[in-house]
């Protein structure tokens, strides 16, 4: 039978939930790395015992943890993000020039086919990537140098990169995005890049076309049709259905298009779900509810999913990377809450159930569907 | 012999359980203190200073003998007691809550 690795980053340390199939029961292990803040951790999907995690304290600076066992031992890996020549300056908030610095990894993604390749998204914004095994680490400077980083602004929450998508049938094309400018996208294995902000509209920018400055939250796809995106911006959820050359919202009847993650379904490229959070002011889910919308229409049409979530008094929020869904046959849903719940639903959505409620605060959820356990350890 | 003493998660990185004990040759600077600290225990590389710039990252200090040695030179001699290995040289994490 299938295994089911959850992978969680919270803000006080790493745990790891393990579940046969049926994910019945989970063996909790953790807290990895007690204290430090684990923005992300992700394993590699052509070798599933290879996982990196992104370990960070505002005392400490960086940390890049590497497990070759499916997160029982772990060993640190090299933390030297040196941004590429001399680093220039982007927007500061008052909008006067401030130098690039490298503050913390915000999301890790392992090549699809090299298990020793591996992407950082950091903040202050710029894509590394590296091919040792994470041991060092090379900025891809045609990002940070297309010629709009210069006018990059951070959000609230800094200037992170935190949305990494490799193209499953072109090796050379990769997604990003960045808050709070946006989204780009790479046809050339990260040497080029051009912004695919099209048909985003943002209050607070005056100019209806801009290019860049676009608070996008996350961006999903499926891998059996990887030009169509699907995105949770600041405000609005949103589609491409020509790998980011324009996009359309798809918010439909959703009862604020507010929120952060947005995940599809593992079979079905047309399902998709996102958290809806009140507003940009209030960062919990509207009337207390806890309120999973899935769409099985690509968007625009939404219904609300809510066995065996809280449906009052609920005030916590679900953060960008915190969620995902495995890829067993009854395909399952998992997120992370500010208030330390994991919930699981095993069948797409229609019920759910915490699998731990005392967490710290989750910033990060991922989850691995292994192959059957063979006699001697995972396969 | 320098001793120095780190802040609990630098140990816990470091795999060490109490002070770590340095051999120097030569003077006795939070520099080359730093340098033999962290050529000795390379995981610590960027969590005291920048990788970079090589300057103390803003939330921790260094003290030794009862004093603040946060803003001194770092190629300025370290105090005598702390080149004798009679007193520590502490890296110390500032305090804040949550």
């Amino acid at each position: 039978m299938s295994e089911v690795r959850l992978l969680v980053g919270t803000r006080k340390g790493a745990f790891v939930l393990t579940s046969d199939g049926k994910r019945e029961r989970w063996d909790v292990s953790g807290p990895h790395f007690g204290g430090w803040e684990i923005y992300h951790l992700k394993g590699s999907p052509a070798d599933p015992n290879r996982i990196y995690a992104s370990q960070t304290s505002g005392w400490f600076g960086q940390i890049i943890q590497r497990s070759n066992d499916g997160g029982k031992t772990w060993e640190a890996a090299g933390n030297a993000f040196v941004y590429d020549g001399t680093p220039g300056t982007h927007q500061w908030y008052d909008g006067t020039p401030h130098p690039w610095e490298f503050k913390r990894v915000w999301h890790l993604e392992p090549s699809l086919t090299d298990p020793d390749t591996v992407y950082a998204g950091v903040e202050d914004a710029a894509l590394f990537r590296s091919t040792d095994g994470a041991r060092t680490w090379q900025e891809l400077p045609g990002l940070r140098g297309h010629g709009s980083g210069r006018f990059w602004q951070p959000g609230a929450g800094g200037l992170g990169l935190h949305t990494i998508l490799l193209d499953p049938a072109n090796p050379s094309r990769m997604f990003i995005a960045i808050s709070a400018a946006g989204a780009f996208r790479t046809d050339d294995g990260g040497a080029t890049w051009q912004p695919i902000n099209r048909g985003l509209r943002s209050e607070g920018i005056p100019n209806p076309t801009a290019e860049v400055g676009h608070c996008v939250h996350r961006i999903a796809m499926h891998r059996s049709r990887p030009n169509v995106l699907f995105m949770q911006k600041h405000w609005d959820v949103m589609r491409s259905d020509d790998a980011g050359e324009s996009w359309h919202e798809v918010s439909g009847n959703l009862p604020t298009d507010f929120g952060f993650p947005i995940e599809v379904h593992a079979h079905e490229p047309d399902t998709v779900y996102v958290l809806p959070i009140t507003s940009d002011s209030l960062h919990y889910p509207p009337d207390g509810k806890l309120r999973v919308y899935r769409s099985r229409t690509g968007g625009n049409e939404w219904e609300a999913l809510t066995n065996g979530l809280p449906q009052h008094d609920c005030y916590v929020n679900v953060l960008r990377d915190a969620m995902a869904a495995d890829s067993l046959e009854s395909c399952g849903v998992y997120f992370g809450t500010t208030g330390g719940q994991v919930y699981a639903s095993t069948n797409g959505g229609d019920n759910w159930a915490p699998l731990v409620r005392d967490l710290p605060a989750v910033l990060s959820v991922e989850v691995q569907t292994l192959p059957p356990r063979r006699s001697g350890g995972a396969a | 012999m320098i001793r120095i003493v780190l802040p609990a998660h630098l140990r816990t990185l470091a795999q060490v359980n109490d002070e770590v004990h340095i051999d120097l040759a030569g003077q006795v600077t939070q520099q080359s203190v730093l340098d033999a600290l962290e050529a000795r225990y390379p995981v610590l590389r960027g969590t005291i200073r920048d990788h970079v710039t090589h300057r103390r990252r803003p939330f921790l200090r260094f003290f030794a003998c009862a004093e603040d040695l946060s803003h001194e030179l770092p190629d300025s001699p370290l105090p005598e007691a702390v080149a004798t290995g009679a007193e520590p040289f502490l890296v110390v994490g500032a305090m804040a809550g949550g």
